[in-house]
């Protein structure tokens, strides 16, 4: 679809919420979950259920998360969508949303994610797929894949495991002034280097949360969401790309499609990188936001480590990132992608408290799924941007 | 139409067995790899036998608890595809991005299929 089909902020988010977070109550389901979220952010919004006619949803847990969530609403959406390309599932769920409302194919939508990996244990909540030509080989999935990654970068630029300890470092400050944050120590470079080591080069302290949670957000056109209640946060652009499925098949290991998706969600949105005031990219894994760094154009190909070493992405750094405290700090219940939205939404709206960006109009959320598989881009402007 | 007599990691499992490390080319003549029913770019895909020499492209260390740590690596072929592997009989933490691997046939544990391992190549 070219740029110029693109229509620009017509549409926005007017509600947002979490579910529970963390460790949720015994016997507590994915979709309970979604339900809790989806009705706390419809009731952000002011709307209500009845009103949602487009179901956009995916799970580890589940394979028909859109189907399971509208029995449980009580609701008969007109449209609904379930793609399931990991962590990033929900920035392409928005970028459908868009085009949906647009065409009329619906007029209130909601994309919609739960989990409970920490209460069921993370190899029953996302049971691997069998790959003769991995399986042999015993890699730990998909945190090895990610360690294949950093050693090429670590090679190929001289990235050093103390530069990728500061991105958790800088996760960890931010997590202290969020309330909801699961880590609620500080943490130091020397820390994270001295943690149990999982994959070389990647401690345990480079490695996302295993935690219970899920969030959803609403969105409608930019003319209803004028008499909502909520400050609407238009989405300006959205770039969706998949390059692999194992990472055996990935290109070049330190290149991600990150490339693609966000050329073309700038495109869209007619904005540059040194137009975006706040960062929320999934950090899975210590490394994959310095890759996303590189790839969006926040600086160039080889430098995210140099990039992220000085607390640039830290309170109080030049470019804010991840401010909820991240998949590493805050939560991460195994497919973060609608958390990291919801994130970048909240810091438009100026709702974030002491993590507050001042001035923030534009954000950018960035998803990853897989193993640097998928890779979408969705671009947040407040009222003013559009 | 009559089904295919093998799968393809079916035939990249006998080639194995016959020792030999097995791959595809498309009509370009590119290399494919793992082995695939047809891409955009070939729908019948040629075998070919590598001569079974490459170079570590990435490596990498896991640890498990209570399990001596092993060596993941993806190995670039001299003949240009890529594969998953590990480097055996030597140090898991000593294995260089860089280095030159020679395949040979790993042996399965129990009733699984062979794979493909490397060692140092120091020919």
């Amino acid at each position: 679809m070219k740029s110029s089909n693109w229509k620009r902020g017509s549409v926005a988010v007017v509600g947002a919420a979490e579910s529970d977070l963390g460790l949720v109550a015994q016997h507590m389901t994915p979709v309970d979950l979604m339900a809790q979220a989806t009705i706390r952010a419809v009731e952000d919004a002011g709307l209500t259920l009845a009103e949602v006619d487009g179901l956009f949803a995916a799970a580890a847990q589940t394979r028909s998360a859109p189907m399971l969530l509208a029995e449980h609403l009580q609701i008969q959406p007109r449209y609904f969508d379930g793609t399931h390309i990991g962590g990033a599932s929900f920035m392409t769920h928005v970028a459908h949303a868009c085009w949906a409302l647009n065409h009329g194919l619906c007029s209130v939508a909601v994309v919609a994610y739960g989990s409970t990996q920490r209460s069921v244990s993370r190899a029953a909540a996302s049971p691997g797929e069998y790959n003769y030509y991995e399986a042999p080989f015993r890699p730990l999935l998909p945190v090895t894949a990610y360690a294949l990654a950093a050693s090429r970068h670590m090679h190929e630029y001289g990235t050093t495991r103390e530069q990728l300890a500061q991105v958790a470092v800088a996760a960890r400050q931010w997590a202290l002034m969020n309330p909801v944050a699961w880590e609620r120590e500080p943490l130091t470079v020397d820390q994270v280097l001295s943690s149990r080591m999982v994959a070389y080069p990647l401690t345990v302290r480079d490695c996302c949360l295993v935690v219970d949670g899920g969030g959803a957000i609403v969105l409608t056109t930019a003319a209803r969401a004028k008499s909502l209640r909520r400050p609407p946060v238009h989405v300006l652009g959205c770039g969706e790309a998949i390059s692999h499925g194992s990472i055996v098949n990935m290109p070049d290991l330190t290149t991600t499609a990150a490339r693609v998706s966000g050329q073309q969600a700038f495109a869209r949105a007619r904005l540059g990188p040194q137009d975006v005031d706040m960062l929320s990219l999934y950090d899975a894994f210590t490394i994959t936001p310095v890759l996303f760094l590189e790839d969006l154009g926040f600086c160039p190909k080889g430098e995210g480590g140099r990039f992220v070493e000085d607390g640039s992405i830290a309170p109080g750094g030049k470019t804010p990132m991840n401010t909820s405290g991240g998949g590493l700090s805050y939560c991460h219940p195994g497919m973060y992608g609608l958390l990291v939205m919801i994130e970048a939404i909240r810091q438009i709206r100026g709702e974030c408290g002491k993590r507050q960006v001042a001035g923030c109009e534009v954000a950018l959320a960035h998803g990853n799924g897989g193993v640097l598989s998928s890779q979408c881009t969705v671009l947040f402007g407040a009222s003013s941007t559009v | 139409m009559t089904n295919l007599p093998q799968s393809p990691t079916g035939r990249f499992i006998a080639y194995l067995e016959q020792g030999q490390l097995a791959y595809q080319v498309d009509d370009a003549g590119r290399p494919v790899f793992p082995p695939r029913i047809g891409t955009a770019n070939g729908h019948d895909l040629q075998w070919k036998i590598s001569a079974g020499r490459g170079s570590v492209y990435a490596t990498s260390v896991v640890y498990r608890k209570d399990e001596a740590p092993l060596n993941v690596v993806l190995v670039d072929m001299d003949e240009g595809f890529r594969l998953m592997s590990r480097v055996e009989g030597m140090e898991p933490e000593s294995v260089r991005i860089g280095m030159r691997v020679r395949f040979v046939v790993g042996e399965p544990t129990g009733s699984g299929p062979r794979f493909p391992l490397f060692v140092a190549d120091r020919a």
